[in-house]
């Protein structure tokens, strides 16, 4: 694989200062698999970084070596120039690095700045530290616009302000540099754009910011200098005004990859899906789908956008039969499901509704088994599968591998074990499960997530083969481009509620991005 | 990636190496404490392994404490397999042994032993399988721990085997805690005995032909967890729970199944000690098999075939450590127990303790793993 080595030692902040981070040669292994080989990255002082790459690329893993969680099997660190060895967190705070994980380390029901202090408390009482800490937070707030009430519990805050707690916890440590690994997953695209408008501030005050993500379009909006990493390999660095998203995307892939979809007109069909009122109330007594109507037809791929954690799942739990609804109903095709009459999901699965759960690992297949088992689970009891007492193993393992080359599933091996997949090719395989029987309604969740880029193109096709099939599909997922480029019609999901509709052709980010903020209804409110 | 991908071993270093490994370091630990006591560990260690196979007589006993071993063992394992601790065979085979008391002195004064025999097998499964469920229930409808339920399950079968033993059924006259002895008809066919038929001359020891059930739950276990779908079933519920609810399988009613099976396993030992040997209820018949039964799960891998193998081992050092305390006065019957929970602790809590460091030198030279995570 010939690195394309674009070098950024013209660029006169490289030359003026020793880089903020260098990693020389930096190699791991886990066991057998070698997450990272022999990695070499500079990163400039004062810069905004991104590292892009796919997943299990093995930018995590480096980023972890770098905050001390894993130890490079060889290789060296430098910051500022200085070599220094990093055994654990403490190491990399030490040396002036900050990290915003991708899944937040806070104490749910401390406030913003009990855990601000935590670990930092500054004495045996915490009185005197709380009192320094909190001049530091307003002082942080007022240099960055990082503004978050001190004394929230976090539980209480929205996603993007937990997040800023993370930042201010790094910035209390006088961190230098910033890592924050995928940021965005969870933001809105207007929280994604208030923190870019936070990092460039701390950029701007000399904070150099290293950017993890998988999404081409951010790092082109915020970064001065892109890193490209596939297969454990750093295969790329470039100046980002250099970068385009194809050539981005194919640097990340190995070959070339069309990020367009070709989709023709939907031609709709008869109801197949029909939800009226229908309300979810979990075990802790919270609403997590308030009302909800809908119509879904045939041939027609009906999408729903929203912030993660507005009751997307739940709904999709509620159609699948796997959560009891607690008042509406639904109609699949002429099955009647309300609260008096529940229907679990074998029943379900029986009426012609498939399911591609949102999450893969814990729900989609069970890891431990092998790919043929995990390929007929809910169509475990089909006569295909079963004689009288026995199951049939040789029908499994057929129909397994016939679909898994009908589905190009790698490697081809029905005898593996389903969590030594990718998870591009998990999901092809659950997919493969949920497609075989022509549903009458197929109900995806998070299609693509954690998926590589390869497969997003082939599962997107898959998609729309089966629309025009005559399926009927929902869509949800918290990607708001695959939402956009797949549906026909795009419902926005808020607080459980809808809160609008746009048609697929006219759906703009910038709309869909208010909704899902529901930032219309509270202007309404304010009036 | 977030975390450390878990190495996958192949199946003969999981089920094979760490095992022995396990066992290895258990004897170096006991031979460290029979050290301590001024015994040569070889010496004991010999009398121990010879004790236990040298004769037709030794290698009768072992597999009679085996034969206890494979029912509770394969009890713990089902239970295993559906995500469930169970802690509970001790009891469970305790009151089977109540099921088989009963059923064979209500009858026996009726019924040839062809009929009574499996009557009273059946008894026993009902009843252990009956002491599963409350547990199971419990932990099904009303989210109470399995493993709480079925420890506390234990001291409650003991006090009421107690109580049914010395206030209910024992004898008029007898001072004994324990039932009247059964009809002849009713004794289970001993090994020795079908020899003598055979014309071969054994000596006579309480081997008898529960061992021939021991098998048969061995192959049943091994084609309903791995070839049905119920098993299918409850591998699912076991592995992923959510996994098994998406595919429509309830997680209840697994709980319930795979508890039955596993209390109706357990009953085993009934027909072993109640009616293959001591022909009446005594206190206590089940003397710890049910708790040895979850470290020969654990060092069987859950599998028919491991159990089987495991519970050969601990038949053989009940067995050897029986001769080992007749051989070696300064040994007493509680060094050996000591000597067994060694091994127990060993190949039971502690059977994943080598994983890592085999994990990495396993690695160091197979990198074809590789190949799988990359494709």
């Amino acid at each position: 694989m010939a690195a394309e080595q674009v070098g950024i030692a013209g660029s006169p902040s490289a030359e003026a200062w020793p880089a903020a981070i260098e990693l020389r040669g930096i190699d791991k292994s886990f066991g057998a698999v070698h997450a990272n080989k022999n990695v070499d990255l500079t990163i400039a002082k004062g810069s905004i970084h991104g590292i892009i790459g796919e997943n299990g690329a093995g930018k995590s893993t480096l980023m972890s070596i770098l905050y001390g969680f894993y130890t490079a099997d060889s290789g060296e660190i430098l910051i500022n120039g200085k070599p220094v060895r990093i055994h654990g967190s403490h190491d990399a705070i030490a040396a002036g690095i900050g990290m915003v994980h991708q899944h937040f380390m806070l104490v749910e029901p401390f406030t913003v700045l009990e855990n601000v202090m935590l670990g930092a408390e500054g004495g045996a009482l915490l009185r005197a530290g709380a009192g320094k800490a909190r001049a530091e937070l307003q002082r942080l707030a007022r240099d960055y616009g990082l503004n978050v009430d001190p004394d929230a519990h976090i539980a209480d805050l929205p996603v993007g302000e937990q997040q800023r707690v993370e930042i201010l916890k790094a910035l209390f440590r006088h961190c230098e540099i910033l890592v924050l690994d995928e940021p965005t997953g969870v933001l809105t695209p207007q929280e994604t754009g208030q923190l870019f408008q936070i990092l460039r501030a701390l950029n701007a005050r000399g904070v150099t910011i290293v950017l993890i993500t998988h999404k081409l379009r951010e790092i082109l909006a915020i970064t001065d200098t892109v890193s490209v990493m596939r297969q454990g390999e750093m295969v790329a660095t470039l100046p980002t005004k250099e970068a385009t998203r194809e050539h981005l995307a194919e640097l990340m892939v190995g070959r070339k990859v069309r990020l367009e979809l070709d989709k023709t007109k939907a031609l709709p069909g008869a109801v197949r899906l029909s939800v009226r009122n229908l309300t979810v109330i979990d075990g802790k007594g919270v609403k997590r789908v308030d009302s909800v109507g809908f119509d879904l037809r045939a041939g027609e791929i009906l999408g729903i956008a929203g912030v993660s954690g507005n009751g997307q799942s739940e709904l999709l739990e509620a159609l699948s039969g796997i959560r009891p609804l607690s008042s509406g109903g639904i109609k699949l095709c002429d099955l009647e499901v309300s609260p008096d009459t529940p229907c679990g999901p074998a029943e379900v699965r029986e009426h012609g509704l498939a399911h591609v759960p949102e999450d893969r690992l814990r729900l989609g297949v069970v890891t431990a088994f092998p790919a043929w088992e995990s390929f007929v689970l809910g169509y475990h009891g089909d006569d295909e599968y079963n004689g009288r007492i026995l199951m049939d193993r040789e029908a499994m393992t057929n129909a397994c591998g016939k679909l898994m080359e009908r589905f190009d599933v790698r490697p081809r091996d029905p005898q593996l074990r389903c969590g030594s997949f990718s998870g591009g090719n998990q999901q092809k395989l659950i997919l493969a499960r949920e497609i075989a029987r022509q549903p009458k309604v197929l109900v995806v969740g998070q299609p693509t997530r954690g998926v590589d880029i390869g497969a997003i193109e082939f599962i997107h096709r898959q998609l729309l083969a089966l629309r025009d099939a005559g399926c009927a599909i929902l869509l949800v997922s918290v990607e708001l481009d695959e939402v956009m480029s797949l549906s026909d019609r795009i419902l926005v999901m808020f607080q459980g509620r809808i809160v609008g509709e746009v048609d697929g052709d006219a759906a703009d980010e910038r709309t869909l991005g208010l909704m899902m903020a529901n930032a219309h209804a509270q202007a309404e409110d304010a009036a | 990636m977030s975390g450390a991908p878990q190495v996958a071993l192949p199946r003969w270093v999981d089920i094979g190496l760490m095992p022995v490994i396990n066992l290895v370091q258990a004897l170096l630990v006991a031979g460290l404490v029979v050290l301590v006591i001024g015994v040569n560990p070889i010496d004991a260690m010999r009398i121990m392994a010879w004790g236990a196979v040298y004769d037709s007589v030794a290698i009768s006993y072992t597999l009679y404490y085996a034969t206890d071993f494979v029912f509770t063992g394969l009890a713990v394992a089902v239970a295993f397999h559906a995500g469930l601790f169970n802690i509970g065979g001790e009891g469970q085979a305790y009151v089977a042994g109540l099921g088989a008391t009963l059923a064979i002195l209500l009858l026996d004064g009726y019924l040839p032993g062809i009929l009574l025999i499996p009557i009273g097998l059946i008894a026993a499964m009902v009843f252990g399988a009956g002491w599963a469920l409350v547990p199971a229930y419990l932990q099904a409808y009303r989210g109470s721990h399995i493993v709480i339920t079925t420890i506390m399950f234990n001291f409650i079968a003991a006090s009421l085997m107690v109580y049914v033993a010395s206030d209910l059924l024992r004898a008029p006259g007898d001072m004994l805690p324990s039932s009247r002895e059964f009809a002849p008809a009713a004794y289970l066919p001993h090994v020795h005995d079908l020899a003598a038929l055979l014309g071969f001359q054994m000596h006579s020891t309480p081997l008898n032909l529960s061992i021939l059930w021991a098998a048969a739950c061995c192959v049943f276990v091994w084609v309903f967890i791995w070839r049905t779908r119920w098993g299918y079933a409850i591998r699912a519920v076991g592995l992923s729970p959510k996994a098994a609810v998406y595919a429509g399988i309830s997680p209840k009613g697994v709980i319930m199944v795979a508890m039955c099976l596993s209390g109706a396993l357990a009953a085993g030992v009934a027909l072993n000690q109640i009616i293959g040997y001591h022909h009446r209820l005594l206190l206590d018949f089940v003397a710890g098999a049910g708790f040895t039964g979850i470290a020969v799960a654990l060092m069987g891998r859950n599998h028919p075939v491991g159990i089987v193998l495991s519970a050969i081992l601990f038949g053989a050092l009940y067995q050897g450590g029986a001769e080992l305390a007749f051989e070696i006065p300064t040994i007493t019957r509680d060094m050996i127990v000591a000597m067994q929970g060694l091994v127990i602790l060993f190949s039971g809590a502690l059977a994943y303790m080598n994983r890592p460091w085999i994990a990495r030198l396993y690695a160091m030279f197979d990198r074809r793993a590789v190949l799988a995570e990359a494709a």
